[in-house]
């Protein structure tokens, strides 16, 4: 998920690679583009190309919902967080991601699937009104290219200290490769890959864990390292210490900010809004599958902790002076680590050439992953949600596929830009990724209130996203103060230590600006007509319901598999509390 | 409500005659069974990576074994990586995904058995 800690200070440090890791390196490569060229055989119209022709398994799309997230970016931060922040990181993963994963798939799947909308910004055309699909359309594709181009400079920067290859060579490689795989295979072949990489990157993490753990003396002996080192260090061992309102002194904050900030407006604004993620439940071939999606995806989510908080909290013993290097990209080939170099550090420390190779391809191909997430969600909004209704109507459909395949290139192309416009200017990182919290914030109050309560007005409906997105601006920069250039606009207006808290209570304001605003203005304006809503909104049938699918065995049943994984984090939670 | 939503949207919906489900399970059968079978590449590409990883596991060096605390991480990663492979590869062994030309109702009953998700 999005945080601070995502600038990348990679440094010093260069893999011990030799020819068999390269080869390694190279087989994989190869079998992506394989993925992309043979996936190409199965479109032939553009709803194949844009949504997979809704035709996936369960298994795949849920392992690719969790992959579309695995990215580097988020593997390399959350075992910076791990190193920082020690066991509280769980919050991340636990409150953040779990129960938000399992609501889309119980309870905002039927709806999504149901009224077979082909993505996010489309459900609000037809729940709200024209300018309310504009509004999200045009931020969520400005805002994925971005992140695009955010993920690609981090790959370079990775690749630059990691091997010593130029930072633009890694860039135009790298994404040449998502490029090509997706132009070719579209979201099967982006769907197809996501699945491979999670395995990889699974193979990847795993053995860092095993030999970390048996060389800091395992759990006990890693636990009693770093409590002996210093009074703080206790403290990384308790997930919910510290969390008082008022005075607290878990890194994340105090309990509010934890439970609502993160645990519901931003996690359920990212699981259930963000298409990136959406648009790999709605590739499943039929509402159970849909439904299943996010729900298989969740068991997973449930353990990667272990694969990223542990790699930090190990690095915190074997990486002489990790986190000196402080936390800014500025430091790229500074002699000290920071928390971010936690993974890439032990790699170098604990693995021998080969299984450094399947690492080493593990954290490009995560990287590849979330930029490849990113550019298949923008090329399917801008298609149908851009170009096909407000631009060229009524074209046959091999004028869309070609579109799709266009907007593809124009993605990826933006995306370099984006990516060398960052190279130069380090903080723009942190205003890209500030931006798409901004829009995912506020939204889920839109969805929320779109589909339980059937008052809700069109007009409600835009005024309300346009105030939830200006009161996540204004919430961010009432914690953090407002420069502009040398202009120094105003001081915090309220002082919270915690920069996640800070994003926390920015996302509370967001929320609750955007509800109060959207029922303020459904109850002065006029309700779509009943009928119009149908399948939309709860308590209103859709007649037209796709056909539910074969019946799933009784393991397959969402209800079961979602509050299964709801168990396992509970009684998990009680451990590790 | 939402309950009430989950449960129209269910097996038991009565309102959805059985053969309109399948009609309209059609072209998206086609374009399953036009898509490649995604657990062979999986497989292959593991079990191509483990016995890699295996061989490179035979000939480390007493200082690459030293670096990994004496464990032998490239043979048990190579072995874990073919095992998980060939798992792969025995599932599309037995559930085959049914590429068809004309699926009969019965193949289609067996493309949405296939991969169990």
């Amino acid at each position: 998920m999005t945080q601070d800690s995502l600038i990348l200070a990679a440094s010093g440090g260069r893999l011990p690679v030799n020819t068999l890791d390269y080869l390694i390196l190279a087989i994989y490569f190869l079998v992506v583009i394989g993925i992309g060229v043979m996936a190409r055989r199965a479109i032939t119209t553009s709803e194949d190309f844009l949504l997979s022709g809704r035709s996936l398994p369960a298994w795949i799309t849920g392992l690719a919902f969790i992959s579309a997230n695995l990215g580097a970016i988020e593997i390399l931060g959350m075992a910076a967080n791990g190193a920082q922040y020690g066991i509280s990181t769980v919050h991340f993963y636990w409150i953040g991601a779990v129960p938000a994963m399992v609501f889309l798939g119980l309870v905002m799947m039927p709806f999504y699937y149901g009224s077979r909308v082909h993505s996010v910004p489309d459900y609000l055309r037809r729940r709200y009104n024209n300018p309310t699909h504009q509004f999200n359309a045009w931020t969520f594709a400005l805002a994925s290219v971005l992140i695009a181009g955010v993920n690609l400079y981090a790959l370079a920067l990775v690749i630059q200290s990691l091997l010593g290859w130029p930072i633009w060579v890694s860039i135009i490689i790298s994404a040449g490769f998502v490029l090509a795989y997706i132009t070719l295979g579209g979201l099967s072949g982006a769907i197809y890959n996501e699945v491979l990489q999670f395995f990889v990157i699974l193979a990847g993490l795993i053995p860092i864990v095993i030999v970390g753990l048996s060389t800091v003396g395992g759990w006990s002996g890693l636990k009693n390292s770093i409590e002996s080192k210093s009074a703080t260090g206790a403290a990384l061992f308790s997930q919910w210490g510290g969390v008082g309102v008022g005075h607290p002194t878990n890194p994340l904050g105090d309990w509010i900010g934890i439970v609502f900030g993160l645990g519901f407006v931003l996690s359920f604004g990212y699981w259930t809004t963000n298409f990136a993620e959406v648009q790999r439940a709605l590739a499943a071939k039929d509402l159970s599958a849909g439904q299943r999606t996010p729900l298989i995806g969740a068991y997973p989510k449930i353990f990667i902790p272990a694969l990223t908080i542990i790699p930090g909290l190990i690095a915190l013993v074997l990486v002489p002076n990790l986190g000196k290097g402080g936390a800014s990209i500025t430091n790229t080939g500074g002699a000290e680590p920071t928390y971010n170099d936690a993974i890439p550090r032990l790699m170098g420390i604990l693995l021998p050439n080969g299984v450094l190779g399947i690492a080493l391809t593990g954290l490009l191909a995560a990287f590849m992953a979330g930029m490849a997430a990113n550019v298949s969600s923008f090329n399917t909004v801008f298609t149908y949600d851009i170009w096909r209704p407000y631009f060229r109507r009524d074209r046959p459909d091999s004028y869309y596929l070609r579109v799709g395949r266009f907007a593809t290139v124009g993605g990826v192309l933006i995306g370099i830009l984006t990516a060398f416009i960052a190279s130069g200017y380090s903080n723009i990182m942190n205003y890209i990724q500030l931006l798409f919290s901004i829009f995912n914030a506020p939204l889920f109050a839109t969805f929320l209130i779109g589909m339980f309560w059937k008052r809700a007005t069109p007009w409600g409906g835009f005024w309300g996203l346009v105030a939830g997105t200006l009161g996540a601006v204004i919430g961010h920069f009432a914690f953090t103060g407002l420069d502009i250039g040398s202009w120094h606009v105003w001081n915090p207006w309220v002082t919270i230590e915690s920069t996640q808290s800070q994003n926390f209570y920015g996302a509370i304001i967001a929320f609750v600006a955007d509800a109060v605003v959207t029922v303020v203005v459904s109850l002065m304006t006029a309700p779509r007509p009943e009928r119009e809503l149908a399948g939309l909104v709860s308590g209103v049938p859709n007649p037209d319901a796709p056909p539910p699918g074969p019946k799933p065995v009784w393991w397959q049943s969402p209800k079961l598999l979602g509050f299964g994984a709801l168990g396992i984090t509970l009684v998990l939670s009680l451990i590790f509390l | 409500m939402s309950n009430d939503r989950l449960e129209r949207g269910g097996p038991a919906d009565d309102r959805q005659p059985s053969a309109g489900s399948v009609d309209d399970r059609n072209p998206q059968d086609t374009t399953a069974s036009r898509l490649f079978d995604l657990r062979t590449i999986i497989g292959a590409l593991f079990v191509l990576y483990g016995v890699i990883l295996f061989i490179a596991g035979l000939f480390d060096s007493s200082a690459e074994i030293d670096k990994a605390n004496g464990i032998r991480i490239n043979l048990w990663l190579g072995l874990a990586m073919f095992l998980l492979g060939a798992l792969f590869l025995l599932w599309v062994r037995l559930r085959p995904l049914h590429v068809s030309t004309g699926p009969s109702a019965a193949e289609q009953a067996g493309i949405s058995d296939g991969p169990p998700g």
